[in-house]
């Protein structure tokens, strides 16, 4: 097996042509990646190729057909209601995962492990299951707070997985030098702790942006009117594929300028550590008397974000009702969900390693637009692709991997590729190239030095890139109706049968194992971490570990 | 660190997916098979599909979406597409795939099960049930003798915060084009948006939320077809039904009846098969198969009849043809032109 991360040597004399070198560094390592660029390449190739069908569709009808569609007040509408949710979301989502995963991994908050996979869980919970469980207790719920409230619960994991990620990596010595230096506490953890996890609360942003530009079932339920809904309508009543398309494009805009304004944002900084000696495991703070309101903070976060969805479907569950529909397997829906999650989430985890580490390692401008044009996918409708994969198998492979387990699992991996590719990211701009130069120079040989440096370094953000991608397939409706394998059913299209047909009560299991199998990907986030060596060595050094560590 | 394991597992994992999926559909090698897209309702074509196979000893393949995303999957599909018979709620997306000549001529003999009038007119599809537009109300927030008895009249400041609208449901598009044929584009424009202000903030993205939100008391009255109300008795029981149903006057542009039909797809390599299949729907047994379930439309072949509601027979739903309705394009640009859409 060939090594992805070669020790950077000197450029070979071989010539390969070479782009200006930002740094003496990256011009001498650049060229000698054909491995890593390949991997890149073709992911993005598969993550582009819907964008293609969506370019290809809307100017295949014509401007004179498009414009009196996308220059109509509606338009206007519809394009403030999108921004403006799309902002305030983005803010409370980046505000609440930053706090949690701060309170979660850096304090004595007892219970924290509990807590640290309750707080993801939200994550995997059918946006329409949420919906739906807050319209069963308020009858009224509905409009733009509401579309607020119902999306800020659901996503805010999206950053509080990756700032949680980097807390657990960062070292504390910054934070005690800061602190050594006469800072505050609040303004520790503004300049230092939030700076240093700045990339990933960032990332997680722009994840928050491109998701609920994206969303549709909650927003339908709620009868809030976004170009995403307006997407569909077009779909289900237009027959146009192409007027679908046409509005398709105007999320992708504005999908390129959020990414547009994460990178202003972002800068030019690394955040790995340069000091000697190993990272230690920072030591948690004790909450002291603030423990009661942020147990009870966190706990409302909790109650918000999981108890409403699950008292619904426990609710429906119990009070019953009849159905007309034949009952389905729910082990075999089951089963299905969690093995096409399982692949998707290992297939976009892997894919998204030689981008990452490209775009960390030598960062210039073109691995940047490569890696930012990955991002998009995300603002894209999960019909739009899910179309886009119908086409580019029907007309170019005959019809091969359609509607098989193959397709849908890729089709999963694009559609949610840009969350493993920011979780990867932030992991691997976090993981000092030094560790591994040590390697190289101890003599190991480099493919070991992936496996046995590189990747145990990165890999809480690998897991986290997994988890994502996990959640998101496992609930994902649109696409999966569309390219499922005929004669099998998942939870979601299960879940969605039995809706449509006011079966309350008989959806309510299928929401309700979903949210089960949400729970396990998270759980396991949550156990990797404590696995981590440096947590487990240290563990015992700086004394005895909070008595809520034997709860689980 | 378990990493080669890990990844040992995930390509061989892969590998065999692959050729799982090379390998196409469990093979079937003594027996036909067809692949059916319905936009039906589910126990009606599972029923339907179940009879059928018991019968024929042909296994129907179905898959069930919004028959909307069908007619564009169907389409990006093209010569490929794995669909051989294609089953709606609505004549608007046959009439579609027909319009874009995807559909194959359904034989004489099954079109002879159904009156004319319930057919596509060049035959390219057959009518299988029929459903009819009524007002559903609240029974607490609205008395049966101040019901409108005209769609007409639901324009009137009188009705503002109380009636719902669902401008993106496929079946409302068919009262539009009633309207639009009745009293033309300008007027019916000016009544859609009249319609649309009245409404409110009770705009809803189908008719199942119109019947369930007028059942719960959050709006007075809607226009859905009368299987909704039905449909959501049998599943919620007559105990929870806080709503009921009501005719508009006869031959009222708001009283309209919509055919559920099916075809069959020009690239299908199953012609015979799917013939069969359509035969059947429209044969007395799957027409009493429809007579008798759950999603309470009425049969309108083979002289089956249903019971439990008003008899077919006794509707006096405005004149409009399905012809007349056609794919419901001219419907869409009003409710666009109204911001409906």
């Amino acid at each position: 097996m060939t090594s992805v991360m070669e020790h950077p040597a000197p450029a070979s004399p071989s010539g390969a042509p070479t782009a200006p070198a930002r740094s003496p560094n990256d011009g001498a390592r650049a060229p000698r990646r054909p491995l890593l660029i390949l991997g890149a390449g073709l992911a993005t190739i598969a993550v582009i190729l819907p964008l293609v069908f969506l370019l290809v569709q809307a100017f295949g009808v014509g401007w004179h057909t498009l414009q009196p569609l996308l220059f109509r007040s509606l338009t206007a509408q519809l394009l403030w209601n999108t921004v403006s949710l799309t902002v305030v979301v983005i803010v409370i989502c980046a505000v609440v995962g930053t706090v949690t995963a701060w309170f979660v991994e850096r304090t004595r908050i007892p219970g924290r492990k509990i807590w640290a996979v309750l707080v993801v869980i939200p994550l995997g919970i059918p946006d329409f299951v949420t919906s739906f469980g807050w319209r069963a207790i308020f009858p009224s719920f509905g409009g733009f707070w509401a579309a607020v409230l119902v999306m800020s619960v659901a996503v805010y994991p999206l950053v509080y997985l990756p700032v949680a990620a980097s807390l657990r990596n960062a070292d504390p010595a910054q934070e005690e030098v800061a602190r050594s230096l006469g800072l505050g506490r609040l303004e520790t953890f503004w300049r230092v702790t939030v700076g240093q996890a700045r990339l990933a609360i960032l990332g997680g942003a722009v994840l928050v942006g491109l998701v609920v530009l994206a969303e549709y079932g909650a927003f339908e339920i709620l009868g809030f009117r976004t170009l995403t809904t307006e997407i569909y309508t077009e779909f289900n009543v237009g027959f146009s594929t192409s007027a679908g398309c046409a509005f398709s494009l105007i999320l992708v805009v504005l999908g390129v300028a959020l990414l547009a304004g994460e990178g202003a944002l972002r800068g030019g900084g690394r955040g790995a550590r340069v000091g000697p000696g190993v990272a230690r495991q920072p030591r948690p703070f004790p909450l002291g008397r603030a423990r009661p309101a942020v147990l009870s903070g966190v706990g409302l976060l909790v109650a918000v974000s999981l108890g409403v969805p699950v008292g619904a479907v426990i609710y429906l569950m119990v009070s019953g009702g009849g159905s007309t529909l034949p009952p389905a397997s729910l082990i075999g829906a089951a089963g299905n969900t969690f093995m096409y999650s399982a692949f998707a989430g290992l297939l976009a985890t892997v894919a998204a390693l030689p981008i990452a580490l490209l775009s960390i390692r030598y960062p210039r401008r073109e691995v940047r637009l490569l890696e930012r044009s990955n991002m998009l996918i995300l603002g894209v409708p999960g019909l739009v692709i899910a179309l886009a994969f119908t086409y580019f198998t029907e007309h170019y492979l005959a019809g091969f991997l359609y509607q098989t387990p193959v397709l849908l699992v890729v089709t999963y991996a694009v559609m949610f590729f840009p969350l493993a590719v920011v979780s990867v990211r932030a992991a691997v701009a976090r993981s000092p190239i030094g560790l591994e130069e040590v390697g190289h120079s101890l003599g190991v040989p480099r493919h070991k030095v992936f496996w046995r440096v590189t990747l145990p370094l990165i890999g809480p953000g690998l897991a986290a890139a997994f988890c994502l991608v996990f959640l998101e397939s496992a609930t994902e409706l649109t696409a999966t109706l569309v390219l499922h394998p005929t004669n099998v059913e998942t939870l979601a299209t299960q879940f969605w049968s039995y809706q449509s047909e006011f079966s309350y009560s008989q959806a309510a299991p299928y929401a309700g194992v979903l949210m089960l199998i949400a729970a396990v990907p998270s759980y396991v986030l949550g156990r990797w971490f404590d696995r981590l060596p440096a947590r487990s060595v240290v563990a015992q050094a700086p004394g005895p570990a909070p008595g809520t560590m034997v709860v689980l | 660190m378990r990493a080669p394991v890990l990844m040992a597992a995930l390509a061989s994992t892969l590998t065999a997916t692959l050729l799982i999926a090379a390998g196409g559909a469990p093979a079937s090698a003594s027996s036909t098979s067809i692949t059916l897209y319905s936009g039906q309702h589910v126990q009606t074509t599972q029923a339907l599909v179940a009879a059928f196979e018991k019968k024929t000893g042909i296994t129907v393949n179905t898959r069930y979406d919004d028959e909307d995303t069908f007619v564009d999957q169907i389409q990006t599909e093209g010569k490929n597409s794995p669909a051989d018979v294609f089953f709606t709620e609505n004549s608007p997306p046959l009439e579609e795939l027909a319009t874009k000549g995807l559909l194959s001529s359904v034989a004489p003999s099954t079109l002879a099960h159904t009156p004319a009038k319930y057919d596509a007119t060049d035959g390219k599809w057959v009518g299988v049930s029929a459903r009819v537009s009524v007002i559903v109300y609240n029974t607490s927030l609205i008395k049966a003798s101040q019901l409108p008895t005209s769609a007409m009249q639901l324009a009137d400041p009188q009705w503002k915060g109380k009636i719902a609208l669902a401008g993106a449901e496929t079946d409302f598009q068919p009262i539009v084009t009633s309207v639009a044929r009745a009293h033309g584009d300008a007027a019916a424009l000016t009544w859609l948006e009249a319609l649309k202000a009245n409404a409110g903030s009770h705009i809803y993205p189908d008719n199942e939320t119109i019947a369930d939100e007028v059942n719960r008391g959050q709006v007075a009255l809607g226009i859905v077809n009368q299987y909704y109300w039905y449909r959501e008795r049998s599943e919620v029981g007559a105990s929870n039904m806080h709503s009921k149903i009501a005719y508009f006057a006869p031959h009222d542009v708001g009283y309209v009846l919509d055919v559920s039909g099916a075809g069959i797809l020009k690239s299908s390599s199953h012609q015979a098969a799917d013939q069969k299949f359509l035969a059947f729907l429209t044969s007395k047994q799957g027409q009493e198969i429809i007579g008798h379930s759950q999603s309470w439309e009425y049969p309108i072949a083979s002289g089956v009849t249903r019971t439990g509601e008003t008899p077919f027979d006794q509707l006096q739903p405005n004149s409009i043809t399905i012809a007349q309705l056609g794919t419901g394009a001219e419907a869409i640009k009003l409710l666009q032109e109204a911001q409906l859409l």
